[in-house]
């Protein structure tokens, strides 16, 4: 099953792929937030998926194992999960903001006030 | 609700890649606090998404298509699963492997190289986060110029 040994990462792309779609095609704001989560969980997995090794346990020391997986992507994984959930507050606050100032969240009438607002003016 | 789902599916699959500390703090941040926000954010704008006509972003098809073929592409030169050879295991993890243990005295790994050898990295994260709810409050906590009068919105964490 030597083909197999990719598999992973290929999941990872389509999750990636996904949420990038998301992101491009969704016209409202709090969808395209999800997108970048789904798009954020799949680097996650992508970091966690570097770090298994074959026939290794959790990084936490045990009498008589010597295998374990690398605790380097985790520790940075920790800090990027923190971080992104930080950015999703920063990112619906704006959007809850632009709700605010529009009374939508849907790109295509955002622009369209936009538009009209210019031509007022 | 989904995204509670998802988060869950995640932090199962991180027990599973052996990552228990990056589960825990999925499930308690990713699929809590994250989904608080969400939930929040939904309660302030509107839950109600404008229907659109069923309508495919043939552009955005083309260009996720094109970037995850290339993604792929990438895949193919890189070390299989679980690779004890791959280089992503040689550098920096042996030392922590071996040694933190007498280094640091922590048994979890995690802990002694997220808190002790990349402490700076924690520093850093640290100030994103202060910066993130800097700017949560600047954004919704000025209440100056609004539309309907609302109590500010207040930080979960």
């Amino acid at each position: 099953m030597e083909w197999l040994g990719l598999f992973n990462y290929w999941v990872v792309v389509v999750l990636m792929m996904t949420g990038f779609y998301v992101v491009i095609a969704q016209g409202n704001l709090i969808k395209k937030i999800v997108g970048l989560n789904i798009f954020q969980t799949s680097v996650f997995i992508f970091y966690i998926s570097l770090s298994k090794l074959e026939g290794g346990t959790a990084p936490i020391y045990v009498e008589g194992i010597t295998a374990y997986s690398n605790p380097l992507p985790h520790v940075l994984i920790l800090t990027a999960i923190v971080v992104g959930v930080a950015l999703t507050a920063v990112g619906l606050a704006l959007a809850v903001r632009i709700h605010e100032a529009y009374g939508s969240i849907e790109e295509d009438e955002i622009q369209a006030q936009d538009e009209e607002d210019a031509r007022n003016t | 609700m989904l995204m509670g789902i998802f988060s869950l599916l995640a932090a199962s699959l991180y027990v599973l890649l052996d990552a228990v500390d990056v589960a825990l703090t999925e499930a308690a941040v990713g699929a809590g606090v994250s989904i608080i926000l969400m939930l929040g954010a939904l309660v302030l704008t509107t839950s109600e998404e404008k229907v659109h006509d069923a309508k495919h972003n043939l552009l955005a098809l083309v260009v996720v298509l094109i970037t995850g073929g290339a993604l792929i592409y990438g895949t193919m030169d890189m070390p299989n699963f679980a690779d004890p050879q791959a280089p992503a295991h040689q550098h920096v993890a042996p030392r922590y492997v071996q040694d933190s243990v007498d280094e640091i005295g922590i048994p979890n790994m995690v802990t002694s190289v997220l808190a002790s050898y990349r402490g700076l990295d924690t520093l850093g994260e640290v100030l994103v986060i202060f910066s993130a709810g800097v700017a949560v409050l600047l954004l919704l906590g000025a209440g100056t110029y609004r539309r309907r009068p609302r109590p500010p919105r207040k930080r979960t964490k």
